[in-house]
């Protein structure tokens, strides 16, 4: 079979990316299980600790409601990219739907633009409510320049891009879909907690921070902060400045090394199924 | 890419072997299929039909033998051969458990796979889901939804379908309808691979099949006289005078021949019985008849 029978026998990609990413959204909007959690979840949490963090007031002139409420937006992105993808992906496994897909000639990524797409639609979605509610309650700035959109744009097209495919690699280890959550949910909690969405960064022991570094979340958060925070914070951080570059940097290494991980570890049928 | 010996045929397969922890599940299977066939695997549960199948389909591993499907190793498949099979798979939960998606939702999905794929609701219209078009998969009855399942399978016009227990569930009238389904795709030329336990469906559709008790296959025929039934001893039933009477010979013929000159007329409560393909099977797979 030459590349070019190929072309003509496998269905064009768009087309096919088009569909599952309309099948991925309906799934995902029909089972209010996963709207709750990762949906409206952090919407809630936004909700009381807002209240309770109002009003306390952090060097730089920043309410600690206004920095929680950076953080709040990495935490949701993270909970729609990787931890929704890193639950759904081994639970579709063991029923048998990425087994039904692979017996047809959809070319394979297809389904994971599909999963991303579907990731950025939730996460736009969320993003509106979270920045409609922020600003409206707890004295979260909107950007006021066009920088600063910009910045806001490049953190989520590559937090989304990064965690998204993190979640994808991880649920190559993950034996099924039963145990998925019990995994992945401590996983993104423990990554809230030390990657300064809860608490302040600055003021984790050192060790903490070291740890989370190595994560994409503590880079989507500091990314936010550059955004919603005035510049004067800045040198309130533990590097004393935003470092925007290495937050770039971080979370491409991040989507490249997960991509190399989930082409290796990914499966398309279950472990009993062979 | 096809040509050789191999060339008109749709499936070869020489000496395959699979052992699940050292049980062999497949033990040595030969099968030609040649192409346009309607070829049916009886056997009773855990003969290995379903492993042999999907070793076939390119979804499990083999341990050892030769496989060819259109031409290609299933195990290298890749889209340009996949485009030309279609599945229907034993076990099917991702239709009840992601039942999110509407029946139409399902065949748009599916159709968007496959480079050349049929109309979505004239495929739902085929397999008797027209008034159900709307209903989530989830809230389909088990029948339906295996209806369902088999539309999903020939959306993508296979050269080659693969059904394993399609009929599950469904009720006579669906049956008969999805025997005709298969008989057309049949007539176009599409070759048909299909377990059952139904011994009626091998009989009605199957040009041939083969039985497989532990991995192995005992016979390989036509369903008319697999086994020996065409020319097994027959029994030959009538009403006489005295009630009803009833004799097992290997010349039916002369006897019908000789009942009919006795009674001068049609002979009340004639019939002439060869053993069933179910008494045969039962007989081949060694359980009390
Ligand atoms: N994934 C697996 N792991 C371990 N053993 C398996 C696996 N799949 C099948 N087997 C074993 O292999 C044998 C053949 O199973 P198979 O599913 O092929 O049977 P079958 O003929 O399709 O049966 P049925 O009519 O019940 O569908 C059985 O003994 C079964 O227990
Ligand atoms: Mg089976």
């Amino acid at each position: 079979m030459n590349a070019a029978a190929t072309l003509v026998r496998a269905p064009a990609l768009l087309a096919v990316t088009r569909a599952r990413a309309r099948v991925e959204f309906l799934v995902f909007i029909r089972e209010w299980i996963s709207v709750v959690f990762t949906f409206i979840f952090p919407v809630l949490l936004l909700i009381i600790l807002g209240s309770i963090f109002h009003g306390q007031r952090l060097p730089g002139d920043v309410d600690l409601a206004q920095y929680f409420v950076a953080g709040m937006i990495g935490a949701g992105l993270f909970g729609v990219s990787f931890q929704n993808v890193a639950i759904a992906i081994p639970i579709e496994r063991d029923i048998g739907t990425l087994k039904r897909l692979a017996g047809t000639p959809m070319p394979r990524s297809a389904y994971f633009l599909g999963k991303m797409l579907m990731v950025a639609f939730v996460a736009l979605a969320q993003n509106v409510l979270l920045l409609g509610i922020g600003s409206a309650f707890f004295g979260l700035d909107l950007p006021d320049t066009v920088g600063r959109w910009i910045t806001y744009l490049w953190v989520i097209v590559l937090g989304i891009a990064s965690c998204t495919m993190l979640g994808i690699a991880a649920s190559g280890f993950v034996r099924n879909g039963r145990t998925a959550p019990a995994i992945m949910s401590p996983i993104a909690i423990v990554l809230q907690f030390i990657s300064g969405v809860y608490f302040v960064f600055a003021t984790l022991p050192n060790w903490m921070q070291t740890v989370a570094a190595i994560f994409p979340l503590k880079w989507i958060a500091q990314g936010m902060r550059s955004v919603f925070l005035p510049d004067g914070y800045q040198a309130q951080e533990p590097a004393g400045s935003w470092e925007l570059d290495r937050v770039a940097l971080v979370l491409a290494a991040w989507c490249v090394l997960a991509f190399l991980v989930a082409v290796r570890t990914f499966r398309w049928r279950a472990r009993t199924d062979d | 890419m096809s040509g050789g010996p191999a060339g008109d045929s749709a499936i070869v397969v020489s000496d395959l072997r699979k052992s699940y922890r050292g049980r062999p599940a497949v033990a040595g299977i030969d099968l030609v299929i040649p192409r346009g066939e309607v070829f049916s695997l009886l056997g009773p549960n855990g003969a290995g039909k379903t492993t042999t199948v999907e070793i076939l389909e390119g979804h499990r591993r083999r341990d050892s033998g030769d496989v060819r499907v259109l031409g290609v190793d299933p195990a290298l498949g890749r889209a340009a051969w996949k485009a030309r099979i279609g599945i229907v798979l034993q076990r099917s939960d991702d239709l009840t458990q992601a039942g999110a998606l509407t029946v139409r939702d399902w065949a748009r999905a599916m159709a968007a796979c496959f480079p050349n794929s049929r109309d979505p609701d004239e495929v739902i219209e085929l397999v008797g889901l027209a008034d159900r078009r709307n209903a989530r998969a989830a809230h389909l009855s088990g029948g339906q939804r295996r209806r369902l399942d088999v539309a999903l399978g020939i959306i993508g016009r296979p050269e080659l379908l693969f059904l394993d227990e399609p009929t599950t569930g469904f009720d006579p009238e669906a049956r008969r309808r999805f025997w005709d389904l298969i008989a057309d795709l049949a007539r176009s030329g599409t070759t048909i691979l299909l377990t059952t336990h139904y011994l009626e469906e091998a009989e009605h559709l199957a040009d041939r099949v083969a039985v497989i008790v532990d991995g192995r296959i005992m016979e390989v025929g036509p369903p008319q006289t697999l086994g020996g039934r065409a020319t097994a001893a027959a029994t030959v039933r009538w009403l006489s005078p005295d009630g009803p009477r009833s004799v097992q010979t290997c010349t039916p013929a002369a006897l019908v021949t000789d009942l009919a000159a006795r009674f001068g007329q049609d002979v009340p409560g004639l019939a002439v019985e060869r053993p069933s393909l179910e008494e045969v099977y039962l007989r081949m797979i060694g359980a009390p008849a």
